[in-house]
């Protein structure tokens, strides 16, 4: 139950799980029966051992099972017979059919730059990792790209007879179409800003290429991973993020500065402003105040105009007088003594 | 037992000879039938079970698929002296195997006329290019920009630009490798570049241009942020000033109107008579005394004053007027 046999494509796919018959097992055993049957040897027996031999093997080689994730190319010597769906199935056998089997269904990925261990498929990862992440970009500077590229077998007809090596030429376009996008970028747009952007492009530019180059692959996805300048250059990238950062925060802290001041002050305009509107109210209260008294007086100061002016008078310097120390009355016509009564000494001292 | 043995040979007679007079081609493959060694008929370009003259006949299978040549990086200048390493694939197929096998006979010496053609052709046209032009290929892209770093971006980051591009450049190569390729039977499909680089004795220099260029843009980052930071520092000051000066002149126009209105209120009902004036300037006086005459005030009062003129006696003047007054409350 060979994967391929006799004559098939030469440039096939790996084999998918399938092992060889054990064929000389089977002949060991057939030699042993016929031991045992043909004890003195004869022309007749051998006869009979080459029709076994070859009844044997022709039974071994009419069968084959295609996986689920799998088609069946079969040629009939050679030429293109028929493809077949999962499943059991029989072929002419002795080398006249030859059946390929090719995972049409399953997913197939190539890394670029990096490698994921254990891969059962040998073009899935990169035999030259560095050199193929070695770029230079649109305004010639030099990045390190490592990108995957999911792809599926779509037609397994033109998979296998179109082109000789058809997974080693996808590795071949997807670096080529690699470069040619990140060759029209800056390489900030390669490595911060315009990743997607990438992704998509590669992706359409390599789809078309896999249409026109006719290999039976439709790519699913270009996904791209880590995209470095290259190690001598990383420090000074990242010497620019810290700047980035350094103006960041230069500016978040003169904002800080203004912002603690500045509403504050605005706060402070609208106190001083309502205080002042206060003081507006409480000088024309006043006012008004004052003058209702004003002229509550005057109207009985009219009615008796002298008097009121003495009480007034009076009263006022009956308040004023008992505070104040030293008074001195002095008599008009005996100035010329110049008597000295201290009124302030004796009426201050009992206080 | 002796005629077993001859009928054995005579079937593996027959049989060796229906075997060397048939033979398959498969589906990816064309066959060139050669008579001692020199080429006889068509070559056979279908797929199946063929037959040939047996043993003096030998069967040359030659691919019908499209094949691969990938060239090994080779170190060449541009035009802009600069050394780089190119590496290139092409694919091409057989058209014409006759001629094929006559000139080249297997694929190892294709391989290497394609080497030999493909590296001089990619040498010439790398020769006549500066190396943007390899690296490029739309012209007129612009490319995308971070909206948070346009200005300290605005001078680098930008693309260089380019005459023709990678795709012409590609195409040059190819026409001129295809039209030399064809008498060995061989069409050219295409050819790519895959991989350019700077060479190793170029990189130091490229390196320290990356490194210049970013430390640049690291300054001018930080000469933004310490830029924009004054201006927000200034804008501090001045909204500082703004406000407060606002503040000060809405302040003192506010009280201007109060003191203005105090002021009208006062003089409409201290100016309403001349009895009203006099009453004011008085009991205003008074209440000036009050406040004015504190406990550390010495005082010198003559005995002629309201106050104390009883003080020498009932009738100090004689003729004392307010008697009247006195009758009036």
């Amino acid at each position: 139950m060979p994967s391929q046999n006799g004559k098939g494509a030469s440039g096939s796919p790996w084999r998918s799980g399938s092992t060889p018959p054990d064929l000389e097992g089977i002949i060991r055993q057939g030699q042993d029966q016929l031991k045992k049957l043909l004890p003195g040897g004869g022309s007749r027996g051998f006869i009979l051992l080459a029709v076994l031999v070859l009844a044997g093997l022709g039974a071994w080689t009419a069968y084959y099972t295609v996986p689920s994730d799998s088609v069946a190319i079969v040629q009939r010597f050679g030429k293109y017979l028929k493809e077949v769906p999962p499943g059991l199935h029989f072929k002419l056998p002795l080398g006249v059919d030859a059946a390929t089997i090719v995972p049409v269904k399953r997913q197939l990925k190539q890394e670029f730059g990096f490698t994921t261990p254990g891969a059962s498929d040998p073009y899935q990862s990169p035999r030259d990792g560095k050199r193929e992440t070695e770029m230079v970009t649109g305004d010639l500077n030099a990045a390190l790209v490592e990108w995957v590229v999911q792809y599926r077998i779509s037609d397994p007809v033109k998979f296998l007879f179109e082109v000789r090596e058809p997974s080693e030429t996808l590795r071949y376009v997807s670096e080529s179409v690699m470069r040619e996008v990140v060759g029209d970028r800056t390489v900030d747009e390669v490595i911060t800003i315009g990743r997607q952007e990438i992704e998509t492009e590669a992706l359409a530019k390599m789809q078309a290429l896999s249409t026109k180059y006719a290999m039976g692959l439709s790519i699913d996805q270009v996904q791209l991973k880590n995209i470095n300048p290259p190690q001598p250059v990383q420090e000074s990238f990242n010497e620019v993020n810290q700047a980035q950062q350094e103006k960041e925060k230069l500016i978040n802290e003169a904002r800080r500065d203004y912002n603690k001041v500045i509403p504050l002050a605005d706060g402070e305009k609208d106190q001083r402003i309502r205080e002042a509107d206060g003081y507006r109210l409480k000088r024309i209260n006043e006012a008004e105040g004052d003058v209702a008294r004003f002229s509550a007086l005057l109207a009985e100061y009219s009615k008796a105009p002298e008097v009121t002016r003495r009480r007034i008078y009076i009263e006022t310097l009956q308040d004023v007088m008992p505070g104040i120390r030293s008074k001195i009355i002095v008599d008009e016509q005996t100035r010329s003594i110049l008597p000295l009564l201290n009124l302030g000494a004796q009426n201050g001292e009992p206080r | 037992m002796k005629k077993l043995v001859a009928i054995l040979a005579l079937v593996g007679i027959v049989t060796y000879v229906s075997l060397s007079s048939i033979y398959t081609v498969s589906e990816v493959e064309q066959v060139i039938i050669t008579q001692f060694g020199k080429p006889v008929g068509a070559p056979v370009t279908s797929a199946g079970l063929k037959v040939k003259v047996p043993f003096i006949q030998d069967v040359n299978p030659i691919d019908k698929r499209v094949l691969e040549w990938d060239g090994s990086p080779s170190d060449m200048p541009t035009k802009d002296k600069l050394y780089i390493s190119v590496d290139l694939f092409a694919r091409w197929r057989i058209t014409d195997p006759l001629q094929y096998f006559l000139r080249l006979r297997d694929e190892r010496s294709a391989q290497s006329r394609l080497d030999d053609i493909l590296g001089s052709e990619t040498r010439n046209a790398v020769a006549k290019h500066e190396l943007i032009e390899i690296i490029r290929t739309t012209k007129d892209r612009v490319p995308l920009r971070d909206a948070l770093l346009t200005d300290a971006e605005r001078d680098m980051g930008s693309l260089v630009p380019i005459q023709k591009g990678r795709k012409l450049v590609e195409e040059e190569i190819f026409a001129a490798a295809a039209e030399k390729v064809r008498v060995f039977g061989i069409e050219l499909l295409d050819i790519r570049f895959k991989r350019i680089n700077y060479n190793e004795s170029v990189r130091p220099k490229i390196y320290d241009r990356m490194i210049s260029e970013r430390r640049q843009i690291a300054e001018r980052f930080l000469s933004e942020g310490n830029g924009e930071a004054a201006r927000i520092r200034g804008n501090r000051v001045r909204d500082l000033n703004k406000i407060q000066s606002e503040a000060y002149r809405q302040v003192e126009e506010i009280r201007g109107v109060a003191d203005a209105k105090a002021t009208e209120i006062y003089a409409r009902a201290y100016n309403q008579s001349p009895e009203a004036v006099a009453f004011y300037e008085f009991t205003r006086t008074m209440q000036a005394y009050k406040s004015m005459i504190a406990e550390n005030t010495t005082l010198v009062l003559s005995t002629d004053t309201d106050l104390f003129k009883f003080l020498k006696g009932m009738r100090p003047d004689g003729d004392i007027v307010p008697a009247q007054g006195l009758g009036d409350n």
